[in-house]
């Protein structure tokens, strides 16, 4: 068993999560066709260390990854909150 | 005993015919460079020399030929897939398939079992209807059957009320069959080689060159090589091949596990597969009971192996077949599937001149061995895309005209 660190439930058998991708920004939602078929389709599919939105199912809660897509360690959980207010700012983006 | 392998067992050296001859060493200069030595990438290679005269061909493979997940897959092949589009080029693949042994002379081992895909549910029975009626139409051997059928057809199965999930129906595919993965792998390979191509083993592609929006050849780690077309036939790496190239894919790449019990008497011939428990199951030739379930539930790339598949994999194995439970595994590994939002695969022209791929071969690869190769050949010789492959080219996502295979792909995607 593999164990997830939830910021809201606290470490949990990662069965009861979702995985749903790598966090992207999210193009003007005025952007051409192909923008926005890049956004929906396209993935980094990083190999090695990636940020990701995880789902926990049985509390529906969301919450961001950071782990390594080769070795498979988690190396932090973030809320949605923080990672967007402090991570995501000091990054520039 | 035969006196030959006497002769053999008394001397010191070999010489009887060797199953490849010695390869020459890498050149500067091919007309086609082929990454990816597997199934797929032998394939390319091999019907470029043969339909379309192209043998100044190199073959490049990071590891050995067909050492990724040609040897990877559960080795079953059908062709009743969701969609026509699906269904045609997959019928193509099987047709090739049951002469291929001839072709290539050597024994492939294509063994005609049936192919059950359990329903479960309701809307698993629609699903099931909904691809007997696309696969008929496109002249596919594939019906809907219920129990008192299914009983005759694999009688070991067990089809009480009394479990989990009680067997509502199937959807029959009669000419579903199992094929020996390596030796599709060393045929085609083999028979390119004695046309003229190069096969080099162990040599990685580090980069493709391309110049203003054309490619011109890739480096390897043996320094670099130039070729007018480069074909991209690998798995696991798609991404970070086409990334090479400064092409982005739409491909996830998630491990898919597998494994084998001993070795036992022939007990089953029909190839099981049931979407809604995330169980496939069939018996090699050598008595294994090879199973597999759906791919691991996040991204990752490796090849390890966990817990969590094999509980559940067993769990809905037992109720399929009790008699299972005395039965001990052998053997587990795993692959690397690289998922495309559709299901579908990604086959022919990229936005780079001259470069073409072969990927976004998810769960789906072993069967399409033989139409990927020919119909990719046909792809680079005449640097456009065929009719049959249409449908999968990159470009679909640009234009929002997905092949929605989810519901025949594979088990519980």
């Amino acid at each position: 068993m593999k164990l997830m660190p939830c910021p809201l439930n606290g470490p949990r058998n990662i069965s009861e999560f979702i995985c749903r991708g790598e966090v992207t920004p999210m193009p003007d939602t005025e952007c051409s066709d192909k923008e926005w078929s890049e956004y929906v389709f396209m993935e980094n599919n990083t190999a090695g260390e990636v940020c990701e939105w995880w789902f926990h199912v049985p509390t529906a809660y969301w919450f961001i990854v950071r782990r390594n897509s080769v070795s498979e360690e988690i190396i932090e959980t973030y809320t949605v909150a923080d990672f967007f207010s402090k991570h995501v700012k000091e990054a520039g983006s | 005993m035969p006196l030959a392998l006497l002769k053999y067992g008394l001397s010191k050296t070999y010489d009887g015919p060797a199953y490849f001859a010695r390869q020459p060493e890498l050149k500067k200069n091919y007309d086609v460079i082929v990454i990816g030595a597997g199934g797929h990438g032998a394939a390319i290679a091999y019907y470029l020399a043969k339909n379309w005269g192209i043998n100044k061909v190199a073959l490049i493979e990071k590891g050995y030929l067909g050492g990724g997940n040609t040897a990877r897959n559960t080795t079953i092949i059908r062709s009743n897939y969701l969609t026509p589009e699906g269904t045609k080029f997959y019928s193509e693949s099987m047709n090739l398939f049951k002469e291929l042994d001839r072709e290539l002379d050597i024994n492939l081992m294509y063994s005609e079992r049936g192919h059950l895909t359990l329903a479960h549910t309701d809307a698993a029975i629609r699903t099931s209807r909904w691809r007997a009626e696309v696969n008929k139409h496109m002249g596919v051997d594939s019906e809907l059957v219920y129990p008192e059928e299914i009983a005759k057809i694999c009688p070991q199965l067990n089809l009480s009320d009394d479990v989990r999930y009680p067997i509502l129906g199937a959807l029959y595919h009669p000419p579903g069959a199992t094929a020996r993965h390596d030796a599709v792998a060393w045929g085609y390979a083999r028979g390119a080689c004695n046309l003229g191509v190069e096969l080099h083993q162990k040599t990685a592609v580090t980069d493709v060159i391309v110049e203003d929006g054309k490619v011109q050849g890739v480096q390897t780690d043996k320094g670099p090589v130039y070729a007018g077309k480069v074909v991209q036939a690998v798995a696991g790496s798609s991404s970070l091949v086409a990334q090479m190239a400064g092409i982005s894919l739409p491909i996830i790449t998630t491990p898919l596990q597998a494994c084998v019990s001993e070795p036992v008497k022939p007990i089953l011939d029909t190839i099981i597969v049931s979407g809604s428990l995330h169980v496939y199951i069939s018996q090699s030739s050598r008595g294994e009971l090879v199973m597999g379930g759906s791919t691991d539930p996040y991204p990752a790339y490796t090849s390890r192996s966990t817990l969590d598949f094999k509980e559940g994999l067993m769990a809905h194995m037992l109720e399929l077949f009790p008699f299972l439970g005395e039965v001990r595994l052998m053997r587990q590994w795993a692959g690397m599937s690289d998922i495309t939002p559709d299901f579908a695969p990604v086959m022919g022209l990229t936005p780079v001149e001259n470069y073409y791929i072969d990927a976004g071969w998810g769960t789906w690869g072993f069967k399409a061995t033989p139409v990927s190769g020919k119909r990719m050949a046909e792809c680079v010789a005449n640097n456009t895309q065929p009719s049959l492959i249409e449908p999968f080219k990159l470009s679909r996502f640009d234009d929002f005209s997905l092949v929605g295979e989810k519901g025949a792909a594979s088990v519980g995607h």
